[in-house]
């Protein structure tokens, strides 16, 4: 119901109140007849600014979703981004036996750390120098030494400050495989990475 | 060798009265130990009476079979309430060639020692010894092993070995186990500790540990544990000066491993070797303290050097090979300054070897297996060694003189890195 008709409806009832009030009621009078009201709807242009308030509203919960979907499409890659580079950085790198020389197979993989970290300057690098268990315990060690050493020339010869290093040798006392053939003897002659300090939105190394 | 195995018959036999002692004609001896050529005097271990009586009997036997000094003569059927209470049987103990015999009887206040010389049919040595209760076992243990080494002595002119200890890695802890193979106690847990060594006097240890990396030394009585030095990189093989005021090490960080020196006191360490990027580490020291021995790469392979001990005057020790898998390491100077053990590879495998101080002479002591990181007794004649050859590394001892080995170590993990103990005052 309208403001408009309400009014109307209440005037016609209080008309018809009073006339009962005081003496005895003589010969009832015709009952008045309250004039026709025409119900009162929005008016044309109400509706208009109505409908493009709405679509207003619409167009910019859109765009929220949009904004807000786009958003998560970057935040999903960002994080694919940093998953990946994280996971460049943590890759080990092997070596020959007995061998502490940076290896043709590991240059790659060893550019793209570096890369990334100069891409990043706040990520320090722990390089940890493994071995197999051929040799003694005390050779071992001084081995492992030696391979993460090399790995943080490598790496500082690609312009990266060797500052940020720190080397440590675990010897053969950490075997990624327990076995004792050729195979696990690979994956023994390692050096593994930890970073530390890395941001809260890596930043990708340009191409 | 195993030991000699005499029936029960001739135990039975042995125990007869001593009225018979007088029938014995045997004659020629000297210091109680009838010595025939090629052999070693035999000793029976006899029985005796008194709670505990029949470990000690066990212990005492194989102390002195582990000695190699002597050829132990074992009796079946040990049991206390067959021990003789008047002298022993001189006939009977001539006969199954004991020069010598010995009782150990437990009293109420720790061990009675008494050694009968057999050619004499009289008594040689009467000694008691203080032990703590059976309860308190490796203290009583210690004593008995006391009472060994004091046998070994009074048999052969020569302290035993029984009354020490090796130190040695299992399972990224650092342990000690008596020179027998029994009482195992855990060193060292915290921080990966590697290998070992002890002091002169057998008070302290010293070792490396992987995180952190530093060298510790670590008093046994008290358990005070000291970082002498510590920082990045690696530190390697830590041993004490004879002296016991400086300890030298291996460490290294970005350009190869050399060897440092730092006091016991505190103060830092300063390096003593110039590897110029290579590996030099495993020092020991000559008995005098003057030079140490230590492993380098410097010329390529591995070899065995020796230096002063300020880091001058650096020799080549062991002849160069030329071999690309040539391999020589873990060298340590023998207790008598005469040689040093290292393992060198062989064929395809470590093997350990001693290289003579006099004339450069090389002797190859083992060869079944892989065998590695040699560690000289206090007595000059033994060395304990890792070996492979049950399939699992375990510690062994080998009497370099007649090639006799043991195992000395057991279980499923690799146990490395052994370092024999001085002999200990308990």
């Amino acid at each position: 119901m309208t403001r408009r008709t309400l009014y109307l409806s209440l005037v016609a009832t209080t008309v018809a109140l009073g006339a009962c009030r005081g003496k005895p009621e003589p010969a009832p009078a015709p009952a008045p007849v309250a004039a026709p009201v025409q119900p009162v709807g929005p008016s044309a242009a109400e509706i208009a600014a109505g409908e493009a308030a709405k679509r207003r509203a619409d167009s910019i919960a859109a765009a929220a979703r949009a904004t807000a979907a786009a958003n998560a499409a970057a935040a999903a890659d960002a994080e694919r981004t940093a998953a990946s580079m994280k996971e460049t950085l943590a890759k080990p790198v092997y070596f020959d036996y007995n061998k502490d020389v940076i290896r043709d197979d590991a240059r790659g993989d060893l550019d793209a750390k570096a890369a990334i970290l100069s891409a990043n300057p706040t990520v320090t690098y722990l390089i940890v120098g493994h071995t197999d268990e051929q040799g003694t315990a005390e050779y071992n060690l001084a081995l492992g030494q030696r391979r993460a050493a090399q790995v943080k020339r490598y790496l500082a010869s690609k312009g990266v400050d060797d500052a940020r290093f720190t080397t440590q040798s675990m010897g053969d006392t950490q075997p990624a495989a327990k076995g004792t053939d050729e195979q696990s003897y690979q994956l023994n002659r390692r050096a593994e990475f930890q970073s530390s300090n890395l941001p809260g939105v890596m930043t990708r190394p340009r191409d | 060798m195993p030991l000699t195995s005499v029936r029960a018959a001739v135990l039975s036999a042995l125990l007869v009265s001593s009225s018979l002692a007088a029938q014995d004609t045997t004659r020629g001896v000297r210091i109680g130990l009838r010595y025939s050529a090629g052999t070693k005097p035999g000793v029976v271990v006899l029985p005796a009476k008194g709670v505990g009586a029949d470990s000690v009997r066990a212990i005492v036997q194989r102390d002195l079979d582990y000695g190699d000094r002597v050829e132990v003569i074992a009796l079946d059927g040990n049991a206390s309430e067959n021990a003789p209470t008047a002298a022993p049987s001189w006939p009977v103990l001539a006969r199954v060639g004991a020069a010598a015999a010995v009782q150990v009887t437990p009293t109420a206040t720790g061990l009675h020692l008494v050694v009968y010389d057999v050619a004499k049919q009289s008594t040689a040595l009467v000694r008691d010894y203080a032990a703590p209760p059976m309860t308190r076992m490796r203290e009583w243990r210690s004593v008995a092993h006391w009472l060994s080494d004091d046998l070994e002595e009074s048999l052969t002119g020569v302290k035993g070995i029984a009354r020490s200890r090796v130190l040695f890695t299992r399972s990224n802890r650092l342990w000690s186990v008596d020179s027998d193979g029994e009482g195992l106690v855990a060193v060292a847990d915290a921080g990966l500790p590697t290998s070992g060594a002890w002091s002169a006097d057998g008070s302290r240890v010293t070792y490396s540990t992987l995180r952190p990396a530093q060298v510790v030394v670590k008093d046994l009585a008290s358990e005070q544990v000291r970082a002498i030095a510590s920082g990045p990189g690696v530190f390697i093989a830590p041993v004490f000066s004879p002296d016991g005021l400086n300890v030298v090490y291996g460490h290294g960080e970005d350009d190869g491993v050399d060897i440092f020196i730092a006091p016991t006191a505190g103060g830092g360490g300063h390096r003593l070797s110039v590897g110029r990027g290579s590996d030099n580490v495993s020092p020991t020291f000559s008995p005098d303290g003057r030079r140490i021995a230590f492993m380098s790469g410097r010329s390529g392979h591995p070899e065995i050097y020796t230096m002063d001990a300020d880091g001058t005057n650096v020799e080549l020790l062991t002849p160069p090979e030329f071999d690309a898998r040539a391999h020589r390491a873990s060298p340590d100077w023998s207790p008598d300054g005469r040689y040093v053990a290292f393992h060198a590879m062989v064929g395809q495998a470590f093997q350990i070897m001693t290289i003579s101080l006099r004339d450069r002479s090389l002797k190859q002591l083992t060869s079944e297996g892989r065998n590695e990181d040699p560690s000289w007794a206090p007595d000059g004649r033994h060395i304990t060694f890792t070996s492979n050859r049950t399939g699992v590394k375990q510690l062994w001892v080998i009497d370099v003189e007649t090639g006799r080995s043991r195992q000395l170590t057991r279980g499923a993990s690799d146990a490395r890195n052994a370092a024999w103990s001085p002999r200990l005052l308990s």
